[in-house]
């Protein structure tokens, strides 16, 4: 056993693969934001309250229909994804000509309500929810006990981020996207249905908000603020990752969840300050985010 | 623009309807948090019990005629102190009931004793409240942390977990459960090895259950509360930190926590309360009037405290037929408390209600019989143990 | 101006009245709030800086200000004014640094540094957490008008909120006014005329600051605290939403914003949990319906009838 920073070795390989498994949240979460701001310039202030939908799904599958985590992975998120649907339809897509401002409030109204309307139903002491049988237990990793589920959530978030960027970086219909996300005009006169992408797009970032919600809820308590608890900080994240970028909101998301990881053991109390420390930084060196083009 | 101004029209109709001061009219107002990390275990169940003790008192019949107001103070300690100031400048409010969390209690409190009417507190844990701070205006009714802390820390250590480590929220609150904590574990042999202590509110706790496992000792306090208490104890379920031998100590966690979490995880677990629902057979039948008008739930011992201390309130002013401030408190410190759910205690002078307190252990999925059979009790603490000494609390008003 | 005039009478008139129709103390907030919109809303409305960190300097000058009055027993006259000048230092420096940036990227360090604020609040010794800083007294102005009474300290408030909007008023309608004005609309323009823009915006963002801080510190003394709310991000957020049911770029918006945002949160309070949901659908309906801001829309309908042939 050696020692880093004064702290066993042991110790802070726990603590980062801990920081890692936190960051694969904090990448899928602002993966969704971050594609739903290429495409449609607007900040979605939702995305905490989609997230948390998204868990609330997951326990309402299992105590009103039985069903359980496996099929809620699928499900929740397709549910979740018609529900952003309909609310980019129904809204968001009146704003598109104007400022982001008014994006951004327009979805942090909605936030509003939807935290409101379950807080009223649910109360806000939280639902439980059980891990999965077939992922109880851990591995003992000789440094640390690793739960199943965490290792689950890693593997998982890390798959789905990849076959989102690749979905984005080499399929065709992620191509009309990237073009759709510079001139959205010149994509409308080839005679792609921009407006539909769109919306597609938007309701495919919330099923990303939902997916991360469905695997936030064996371990983390389903209340109506634990998505509150959250937006700033993935907006953080997308910030730093450089607006709109795919590759950087994914890479960033993982990053600091390592950093903050280090910080819970060197300085707990600034754990959820270190990321604006970060931000403020980054910004002020490099101004588009670490991955984004300049602006 | 029409529908802005109606809407203004109907925002302020509401808010002038003067209190017709009629021989005895008295006006109640609870004042707690309806929508963020309390409103479970105050809420709109704190109304409903301030709505059944008044029922029980039979006020109506007595010819007192009681007016119960309630309002969310978003655990804010400027929400709360201003419509504090309202309630009594304009609505009339004759005393104030509930007020959860400690910043907003402290400031209630204050602007209670400036206008000089009647404070009592049930949802609040701030010790201060009848020690450094206490008030001649204020009664504390439920619990305080210094009961908290003597519950579980003092016992914990008499179980033979000698070695402590805390997990605190990291702000006043929390800092003071774990100095009371730590005071009482100390004075009962015990060592405290380490803290950590993490940003409020948090969702991820695994790193510090680690850090707390790898300090291998005996009992984690864990000296957070709402959301965060539940957060902690899922994860350390998931990591097996119970299983590894070391036990948590939960020293701010209401039933309606435990519920929150399910026995399978919260199995185990120890925690101070001052009140249950399965205690005896009146506790029990309160509790399921309770339960019928609150949507199924069963009360916590903030509802508990709502319920006996608008009791004991209304006794006092039919007692002594007057509401003004002074007469009633002295009546209410002269009588004794005495109500189904609590028993028989006392106010004391510096404000603190005296009364037994339970040390529980909540059970295991096959030991629970049913919904909300969750506890099974390890410990009575007499009340003359249960709390703070009156000569330590460092109240001015104890001479 | 002759208009403006008429505006200012109709406004000193009904703050002068104000308190003998509504509750003071519910006046004196609004007011509060009123003034740090103002303050806002010539930073966004006027110079098209969205900043999301505003209650940094609200919530600083708050503690700084009573930590004053409560520790070191100044006059209110002084612990304003020390809140107010620590708002704008603390405005010069991350205005320096935050201007270095446009649109959301702007938006974003502003709100970084903010949460630096709110870390510091939550840390510092003199802040005291979460219970913040408690029964401040409410002192003598001048060491001779006791505000203990709510009417006196009403008119005093009344007094600093039109002082304070007065200054607005006079900054936007100067030459300075004008530049920044256009350098919102079209900033190369401006660097191309000469302007150095970035000096105007910087000192936008102070001014803006010093006014956010009075507003926070003369909150303290309203209210007699000064808490973790204060300096918020949500807090932030409410001076935004404030402007904008309000009506942006306009003089009177943030102050008819304040009004419903204040007597919102006020009167529907007994409705607990549904508060929310009620803010919520007013933004949504505000952000779909009337973007101008309730001001913004009176004021385009009246152009419309004064155009409108008879």
């Amino acid at each position: 056993m050696f020692t880093i920073l004064g702290i066993p070795s042991q110790a802070l390989f726990g603590q980062l693969l801990l920081g890692l498994i936190n960051g694969s949240f904090y990448a899928l979460l602002s993966l969704g934001l971050a594609i739903i701001f290429g495409l449609l310039n607007v900040i979605n202030f939702a995305h905490g309250a989609q997230y948390m939908m998204g868990a609330f799904l997951t326990w309402m599958l299992l105590s009103y229909f039985g069903i359980g985590y496996w099929w809620a992975l699928l499900l929740v998120p397709i549910l979740v994804g018609i529900f952003g649907l309909l609310l980019e339809r129904l809204l968001i897509s009146r704003l598109h000509h104007l400022d982001h401002l008014y994006g951004l409030l327009l979805t942090f109204g909605l936030a509003l309500i939807i935290q409101g309307a379950f807080r009223i139903q649910y109360g806000v002491s939280g639902l439980p929810y059980g891990i999965p049988v077939t992922l109880a237990g851990g591995q003992n990793l000789g440094f640390m006990f690793l739960p199943n589920y965490r290792l689950w959530v890693i593997l998982l978030s890390l798959s789905v981020c990849l076959a989102t960027w690749l979905l984005i970086e080499k399929t065709k219909l992620g191509a009309y996207l990237r073009a759709a996300t510079e001139n959205p005009t010149l994509v409308q006169a080839f005679g792609i249905n921009v407006p539909r992408l769109i919306t597609l797009t938007y309701g495919g970032g919330v099923a990303l908000a939902a997916l991360a919600g469905v695997m936030a809820a064996p371990i983390y308590s389903v209340n109506p603020n634990m998505g509150a608890d959250m937006i700033i900080t993935v907006f953080a994240v997308v910030v730093i990752g450089g607006m709109g970028s795919i590759a950087g909101s994914i890479v960033t998301g993982f990053a600091l969840g390592l950093i903050e990881g280090l910080t819970k053991l060197l300085y707990p109390e600034a754990s959820s300050t270190v990321i604006f420390i970060i931000m403020a930084i980054v910004l002020l060196l490099k101004p588009a985010g670490l991955f984004g083009r300049r602006v | 623009m029409k529908l802005s101004a109606l809407l203004l029209v109907g925002l302020f109709a509401g808010a002038y309807t003067v209190a017709a001061q009629a021989e005895m009219d008295v006006k109640i107002g609870v004042l707690n948090d309806r929508s963020g990390v309390y409103a479970d275990l105050s809420g709109e169940g704190s109304v409903i019990a301030a709505r059944m003790a008044v029922e029980d008192f039979k006020a109506a019949d007595k010819g007192i005629k009681v007016d119960i107001v309630s309002a969310d103070h978003q655990n804010k300690p400027d929400v709360g102190s201003s419509i504090a100031r309202q309630w009594y400048d304009q609505d009339g409010v004759d005393a104030i009931f509930d007020v959860p969390t400690s910043s907003v209690a402290l400031a209630v409190s204050q602007v209670t004793r400036e206008k000089n009417k009647i404070f009592i507190d049930s949802g609040a844990g701030a010790a201060d409240l009848t020690g450094k701070q206490c008030s001649p205006n204020t009664v504390h009714w439920t619990y305080d942390t210094w009961a908290l802390a003597n519950g579980t820390g003092g016992a914990m250590v008499k179980q033979g977990g000698d070695t402590w480590f805390f997990i605190t929220a990291d702000y006043a609150f929390g800092h003071a459960l774990e100095r009371d904590t730590t005071a009482l574990v100390e004075k009962s042999g015990g060592k405290v090895l380490g803290s950590v202590k993490h940003p409020f509110p948090g969702s991820d706790f695994s790193s510090y259950l680690l850090q707390a496992q790898a300090s291998g000792a005996k009992v984690i306090g864990l000296a957070n509360a709402g959301g965060d208490t539940i957060n902690t104890i899922k994860q350390a379920s998931e990591f097996g930190i119970t299983q590894g031998g070391q036990k948590l100590a939960g020293l701010l966690i209401f039933i309606t926590d435990i519920h929150a979490l399910g026995l399978q995880v919260a199995q185990g677990l120890v925690l101070t309360e001052a009140f249950y629902w399965d205690l005896n057979d009146s506790t029990r039948a309160w509790s399921k009037r309770f339960a019928e008008k609150n949507g199924g739930k069963m009360p916590s011992m903030v509802h508990a405290g709502v319920y006996a201390s608008v009791l004991h309130y209304l006794k006092a002013i039919e007692a002594t037929k007057s509401k003004e401030a002074p007469v009633v408190m002295a009546k209410m410190k002269e009588i004794p408390t005495d109500d189904p759910l609590f028993g028989k205690g006392q106010v004391r002078v510096d404000g603190r209600v005296i009364h037994d307190m339970y040390l529980f252990e909540v059970k295991k999925p096959s030991e629970s019989k049913g919904d909300w059979d969750y506890y099974k009790l390890l410990a009575t603490i007499p009340a003359e143990e249960a709390f703070r000494p009156l000569n330590e609390g460092g109240c001015p008003l104890v001479k | 101006m002759k208009g403006y005039t008429r505006t200012f009478v109709i406004l000193a008139l009904l703050l002068a009245i104000g308190p003998y129709i509504l509750y003071p103390i519910f006046l004196m907030k609004v007011l509060c709030f009123a003034l740090f919109a103002c303050a806002f809303n010539l930073l966004l409305g006027y110079g098209g800086l969205l900043s999301f960190g505003h209650a940094a300097y609200f919530g600083m000058a708050s503690y700084v200000c009573a930590h004053a009055a409560k520790i070191w027993g100044w006059p209110p006259e002084l612990c304003l004014l020390l809140g107010t000048s620590a708002a704008g230092l603390l405005g010069l420096v991350f205005g320096a640094l935050a201007i270095r940036r446009q649109g959301i990227y702007f938006a974003m360090i502003t709100l970084a540094l903010a949460q630096m604020i709110y870390f510091f609040a939550l840390q510092a010794t003199f802040t005291g957490g979460e219970d913040g800083i408690q029964s401040v007294p409410r002192g003598n102005l001048f060491g001779v008008i006791n505000l203990a009474s709510d009417l006196t300290l009403y008119y005093v408030v009344a007094a600093i909120f039109l002082a304070g909007f007065l200054a607005i008023f006079r900054m936007i309608h100067s030459p300075f006014g004008q530049v920044l004005k256009a350098i919102r609309d079209n900033e190369p323009r401006m660097v191309s005329l000469g302007y150095r823009t970035s000096q105007y915006k910087l000192l936008v963002f102070v001014l803006s600051a010093v006014l956010a801080g009075l507003a926070g510190a003369t909150k303290v003394v309203v209210f007699q605290l000064a808490s973790l709310t204060d300096v918020h991000w949500m807090m932030s957020g409410e001076v935004i939403l404030i402007v904008l049911v309000g009506g942006m770029g306009t003089i009177l918006g943030p102050v008819v914003g304040a009004f419903i945002i204040v007597a919102m949160e006020n009167y529907l309070a007994p409705l607990g949990a549904w508060v929310t949901v009620i803010q919520g659908l007013v933004f949504v309906v505000c952000v779909m319906l009337f973007r101008q801001g309730i001001v913004g829309l009176f004021e385009r309908s009246l152009a419309r009838l004064k155009k409108s042939p008879r």
